[in-house]
């Protein structure tokens, strides 16, 4: 401070010397002041609830007496035990959708992105446009779709596909709603536009003329699709699977609207635990279980496929 | 066949169109049935009935303005924090920054279910009263990744000589911010904000634990899955459907003139 030389001639050297010294520090501090508002809204209502959450999963007591923290960490076990089943359907049932809709998405993202041409304005109108009626609307109106005596399980009847189904476990007694089939069903549905677009913006990256110089390499057109475009994609692929793994492990409208109490995910009980049993402690322990599974699913799956500065 | 072979891409691409497309025609269709008992699963005869009285079911109206009202301030609130995030992240060096970033991501990576029972012991621990501004939170709180991740995408894709022109033009800094920035950030705070509005408005787990006894639309419509289902929510669902798909291609039809505008 002291060391600064002043200006030899200064016709206003104190204020000067003040300005110059302010500004740059008042700049350093834009972009906290940017962040302080927004941040503090997720710490205190994102970051500070899971606080709130690990607390309230090692308490004991009861909703009349109140709960104390006891660090009975017996609860997280107790939990597992019981609900495992859930756990595991959670992971398969979402697992499962996620590939379905990787394998049914990546056509579609793929038709968007090299071959509709003029049309392609107007297909992802239609990608995004189901978006607009609510959800759960959509997710009924698939009830009636796989209606008992509907047309699809007619279909399927007559094809003998449920024969095969139910043999698999999948549906049950000629019918498919109030089946595992049903909640994938609905869970592939309703996640499909997360997959789809993210293929669609890293398939569209891709310029086209790689396709043609593969070509021109003697590569058939099956052999550009694995060395290229596949590769290429997969910035995409990577975050279109967590779009939908991730939030389809955790849903329960699919499992309720259009399943049975033999399909229940995990969601399903966090959400009675909480809001009607009312046992606070084993529906944080739960919650805290499927956030620690999913993250360990997540991270394990962006270190394999070797796309780490994704996130 | 033949033909098959060659585009199989296209033909299954369709097909899966079809498939995402499906359920909206059904409710359409369904929209203009007249059902027998309380669910409209079962097409009986054609009716004009739930389209000439949309409203006519309790509450079903209520709950729309409610979710139309929760939509508009956490779109407003969620786009202005997360805009102001977006350009701190991208035009600032600062500690802190790989902090910052993790937690803005760590909202979408997270199942929706954990954060709205977490939410919910915060609430509960607190002693807040359920209700309008707890939802309020919850949603500004969910939409705020979201936003930050659009706004961010067009900043940095932003040719910052744009702005060296106007200062060295003689703009000030709030010149240079509404007249040059602004504009051009736009259409990433725009999408930003359409985002948010849809995931608000269409929000069922995280609203369904922080609510208490409001109603908004898509808990109306999940109460009435187990009471029985009015036809008035597919007439909104059709009605929803129609606007949305209109304004995206009025939008289009709007961005085209201006791209030939700019480009004879």
């Amino acid at each position: 401070m002291t060391a600064t030389a002043a200006p030899p001639a200064p016709p206003t050297p104190p204020v000067t010397d003040a300005a110059v010294r302010k500004t740059p520090r008042r700049k350093r501090l834009v972009p906290y002041w940017l962040l302080l508002p927004g941040i503090l809204w997720l710490l205190v209502f994102f970051a500070l609830p899971m606080v709130y959450q690990a607390s309230t999963s090692v308490q004991t007591g009861s909703l009349e007496e109140g709960f104390k923290v006891t660090w009975h960490f017996q609860t997280y076990w107790d939990a597992l035990q019981e609900y495992y089943p859930h756990f595991v359907r959670s992971l398969l049932y979402a697992g499962t959708a996620t590939v379905l809709c990787l394998l049914l998405g990546y056509p579609l993202a793929y038709l968007i992105a090299f071959k509709a041409g003029r049309w392609r304005n107007l297909l992802l109108v239609l990608v995004i446009a189901p978006f607009f009626t609510s959800f759960l609307i959509r997710t009924l109106a698939w009830k009636t779709i796989l209606a008992d005596d509907g047309a699809v399980v007619g279909a399927l009847d007559t094809l003998r596909v449920l024969d095969v189904t139910s043999w698999l476990g999948w549906t049950a007694d000629d019918r498919v709603l109030a089946t595992p089939m049903a909640v994938v069903c609905g869970l592939t549905y309703n996640f499909l536009p997360f997959m789809i677009l993210p293929l669609y913006t890293s398939l569209e990256r891709i310029d086209g003329r790689l396709h043609e110089a593969a070509g021109d390499l003697y590569a058939k057109p099956a052999t550009t699709f694995r060395k290229v475009t596949v590769p290429l994609s997969m910035p995409g692929i990577v975050s279109g699977t967590l779009l939908t793994f991730i939030p389809a492990s955790g849903d329960y409208v699919n499992a309720e609207l259009l399943g049975s109490t033999d399909t229940k995910m995990v969601g399903s009980v966090i959400q009675s635990q909480f809001l009607r049993v009312l046992d606070y402690p084993t529906a944080a322990a739960l919650s805290f279980i499927l956030m620690a599974v999913v993250l360990v699913v997540v991270t394990v799956y962006i270190r394999r496929s070797g796309t780490e500065d994704l996130v | 066949m033949r033909w098959i072979r060659r585009n199989v891409v296209v033909v299954a691409g369709l097909l899966t169109l079809a498939y995402m497309i499906l359920p909206n025609l059904v409710v359409m269709v369904f929209s203009f049935n007249k059902p027998k008992g309380r669910f409209n699963y079962e097409w009986q005869t054609f009716s004009l009935d739930a389209w000439k009285d949309p409203c006519g079911v309790a509450d079903l109206c209520g709950s729309l303005t409610l979710s139309f009202q929760i939509a508009v301030w956490a779109t407003i609130g969620a786009t202005v924090l997360g805009t102001m995030i977006a350009f701190a992240l991208v035009r600032y060096r600062f500690r802190a920054r790989g902090a910052i970033n993790s937690l803005i991501f760590l909202p979408m990576a997270m199942p929706e279910v954990v954060m709205a029972a977490s939410l919910l012991t915060l609430f509960l621990n607190m002693g807040a009263e359920l209700g309008f501004w707890t939802v309020l939170i919850a949603h500004i709180m969910f939409c705020l990744s979201f936003v930050v991740t659009a706004v961010k995408a067009r900043v940095m894709s932003m040719d910052p000589k744009l702005e060296e022109a106007a200062r060295d033009l003689y703009a000030g800094p709030v010149q240079t911010f509404v007249r040059v920035t602004l504009p051009i950030a736009a259409p990433g705070i725009a999408a930003g904000a359409l985002l948010a509005f849809a995931l608000s408005f269409d929000d069922f787990i995280i609203t369904n634990f922080n609510a208490g006894s409001s109603v908004t639309f898509p808990m109306f419509v999940w109460g009435s899955a187990q009471r029985g289902t009015p036809v008035q929510i597919n007439v909104i669902g059709t009605a929803m459907f129609v606007v949305a798909v209109l304004m995206v291609i009025g939008g289009q039809l709007v961005s085209d003139r201006r791209k030939k505008a700019a480009t004879p």
